[in-house]
């Protein structure tokens, strides 16, 4: 389960739809508890570095990445993962980001459509290098 | 001793330490001596050949090891390793 904070969220969204059409991205930074539920309350957003169709790609620069290692040292907050966006596609995990993904760190893919309606969802790699989604805790953002 | 920086996704699989000392000359021993001693590192440094995945770039100080000599870049006691992922994706399949 990962809840997100609602300033969280927002700064998410409004990347996702600042950047349209093209793919947005950034990190993310929170708490997680013994069971593994995650909290985030810290967004970091940074640039999209990939050098040609950033309608369909998106790519972090080490030096963007080391960024956001150093974030959470100083805030003293945990690392916990990478957003992205999807224009007008779902919010699923494509193939290539499946090949890319790192272990423990959560995956945000928010889905930006053309009318500026967002759908937001999680994904984690389990131990076969394959997605699993994760619930977002949607309860105490009933207006989302 | 070189000292490599562990990422935080990484860290699950080195006993959650961030900074290992290492005693290698080059690259390819600090990755060898940190698979041996943290086997779970494995799969997510190296690929099938036992080529450093392409998705992990390893930087010597602030230089990327692929403007270097690639694994056989040289490392002495001081030199500071960090092993960073390349963090990418998108929608165009692959």
């Amino acid at each position: 389960m990962i809840s997100i904070d609602s300033s969280a969220r927002e700064l998410m969204n409004k990347d996702g739809l600042n950047s349209f059409p093209d793919e947005c991205c950034g990190f993310f930074f929170g708490e997680e508890d013994g069971l593994g539920n995650r909290k985030i309350t810290d967004v970091l957003v940074v640039n999209n570095a990939k050098e040609g169709d950033k309608r369909r790609r998106f790519e972090i620069s080490a030096k963007d990445y080391l960024k956001g290692e150093q974030y959470a040292l100083e805030k003293e907050l945990q690392f916990l993962g990478v957003y992205h966006s999807h224009p007008n596609h779902p919010a699923i995990p494509s193939e290539h980001d499946r090949v890319a993904a790192q272990p423990y760190f959560s995956y945000i893919i928010i889905s930006v459509l053309s009318n500026q309606t967002t759908h937001m969802r999680s994904w984690r790699l389990n131990d076969s290098f394959q997605f699993e989604e994760e619930e977002i805790d949607t309860g105490i953002f009933q207006n989302q | 001793m070189a000292t490599v920086i562990i990422p935080t996704p990484l860290r699950k699989f080195t006993n959650n330490t961030a900074k290992i000392d290492i005693h290698a000359g080059t690259i390819e021993e600090t990755v060898n001596e940190l698979t041996v001693n943290f086997p779970d590192l494995r799969k997510h440094l190296l690929d099938e050949k036992g080529q450093i995945r392409s998705f992990i770039n390893i930087f010597v100080g602030e230089s990327d090891i692929r403007d270097l000599q690639q694994e056989k870049t040289s490392v002495k006691t001081d030199t500071l390793i960090s092993i960073v992922p390349a963090i990418a994706g998108g929608n165009l399949k692959i």
